[in-house]
């Protein structure tokens, strides 16, 4: 009961933590899907250096702590006068891109290389082959992937708190440390994470639906 | 009646690393002809279409298209594969389209021909190989031998001078057979110069112009059908026909 009144006392708050923790995951994944596709693309460039290039990107990423990667951009890009909002997102984005290339990679590799060749018997460039044949038939199969990272991103955009966004985990954090009490607030943030994740999970669903009528 | 020369390839050697694939091939294809390379699994003969369009390259020897030697090298490599369509044992169609666009995928984007003019002819092939009530399907919902006649439309719809066909038949079920070589036969009777890799023997007797014997990377007999299906100069060539038919 008591859990409840916090609950419904709090929600205004909560609701615009929830809107910058939605704002901070689709903006920086939008931005690494393209920051993806780059280092993909340099990975299966079959050009040693721009390989070595991605791989050391990917290495780095995977090798520090997330939240390391966010306090140095963070302490690096607001000292170019970019501003905390955005200095998160580029850090979250520099992050997920490292996944989501490894994601495109996978799923370009995956694609039949009889598609290519038809598209070149047919006397398209390589580069219309992969962009009308080949990246719209790996998007399609990266969706679940992709979807996964989203979730990901989501629940991870909590460390933003960190350098004082005030997103989910913080509004969360600042109750509980106000009213001395954590766990009735933690308990709270964990619905909304949970909202969050279900309701983008439909999303993903549904349009994983509307891509697949072809198969 | 001489016909003008479509493909004419001199000594023509590919290698896979350190396996000799083509071993100084030499073939001359003349408008109009259709061509049967028979042979057993092995002898290069997918290897020999795929360096006619360049899906793999050739170490040495020439390559002749229409009068005009061809290099990998040639900055349109892209223009002679326009006018050498390919069809594959496994069709590969595109699947995220559906039956018309992948056939005016090609024309639009590489030909740069109108959309609606793309998609009459596109219908006008489709009515070629019987399936004008499936120009809305996606590839996914057709039989093999649906996939290949539009795999068939595809490549025609780049109006290619010479027609290439990897084994089109073998990956179907037997039933279906026929619908894929009767539409092929349809094609040879028009005129299409073509030349086909086919273990369907009946195929090869009835419409080829000769059949070209391959054995180990090298050509071992060429010949009218019925002097290759019925009296083989060669042991080879007769002992590959007692196997297979
Ligand atoms: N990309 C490749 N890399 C290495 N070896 C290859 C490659 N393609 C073909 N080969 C080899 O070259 C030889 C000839 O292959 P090819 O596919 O031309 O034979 P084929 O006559 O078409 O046989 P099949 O009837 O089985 O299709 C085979 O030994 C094959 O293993
Ligand atoms: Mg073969």
């Amino acid at each position: 009961m008591e859990w409840l009144n916090a609950f419904i006392e709090t929600y205004p708050v909560f609701l615009r933590g929830m809107l910058l923790t939605f704002q901070l995951t689709a903006v920086s994944v939008f931005i690494a899907i393209f920051i993806g596709l780059f280092f993909a693309f340099l990975k299966i460039s079959n050009i040693k250096p721009l390989e070595w290039l991605a791989d050391l990107y990917i290495f780095i990423v995977r090798g520090t702590p997330l939240v390391v990667q966010i306090f140095v951009f963070y302490f690096g890009l607001t000292s170019l006068d970019i501003s905390q909002f955005w200095s998160v997102v580029l850090g979250l984005a520099f992050h997920n891109g490292a996944y989501i290339a490894e994601i495109f990679r996978g799923t370009i590799q995956s694609i039949d290389r009889g598609q290519m060749e038809a598209g070149r018997s047919l006397g398209m460039t390589n580069n219309l082959a992969y962009r009308r044949i080949i990246l719209p038939q790996a998007m399609r199969r990266a969706m679940p992937p992709l979807g996964n990272q989203f979730i990901i991103a989501l629940k991870d955009s909590s460390l933003a708190s960190f350098i004082g966004m005030y997103e989910l985990f913080n509004v969360a954090t600042t109750y509980g440390s106000n009213n001395f009490d954590y766990m009735t607030y933690l308990l709270i943030v964990a619905v909304y994470y949970l909202i969050l994740v279900l309701i983008f999970s439909i999303l993903v669903r549904y349009i994983e639906k509307r891509m697949s009528i072809s198969d | 009646m001489t016909q003008p020369v479509m493909v004419n390839v001199e000594k023509l050697n590919k290698s896979f690393g350190s396996l000799h694939v083509l071993k100084d091939i030499d073939i001359t294809v003349k408008e109009s002809d259709v061509v049967c390379l028979i042979g057993a699994s092995g002898s290069g003969k997918s290897t020999l279409l795929r360096c006619l369009n360049f899906l793999e390259l050739k170490d040495s020897g020439t390559i002749t298209l229409e009068g005009e030697i061809v290099e990998a090298s040639s900055i349109d490599l892209n223009k002679v594969r326009e006018k050498v369509g390919m069809v594959f044992q496994h069709f590969h169609l595109f699947p995220h389209k559906t039956v018309l666009e992948n056939i005016i995928e090609a024309p639009i984007h590489v030909k740069k021909i109108g959309k609606a003019q793309a998609r009459k002819e596109g219908k006008e092939l489709l009515a070629k190989v019987g399936l004008s009530d499936k120009e809305d399907v996606y590839p996914a919902k057709l039989s093999g031998g649906q996939k290949q006649r539009v795999a068939i439309a595809r490549a025609l719809a780049m109006k290619p001078d010479v027609m290439l066909f990897d084994e089109p038949t073998s990956a179907l079920d037997p039933e279906l057979v026929g619908e894929v070589l009767a539409t092929m036969k349809q094609l040879a009777v028009e005129g299409m110069t073509m030349i086909v890799v086919t273990h369907e023997m009946g195929f090869a007797k009835e419409v080829a112009d000769w059949v070209v014997y391959m054995h180990d990377g090298r050509i071992v007999e060429v010949g009218h059908p019925e002097h290759v299906f019925n009296n083989p100069k060669e042991q080879r060539t007769k002992d590959f026909l007692d196997s297979v038919l």
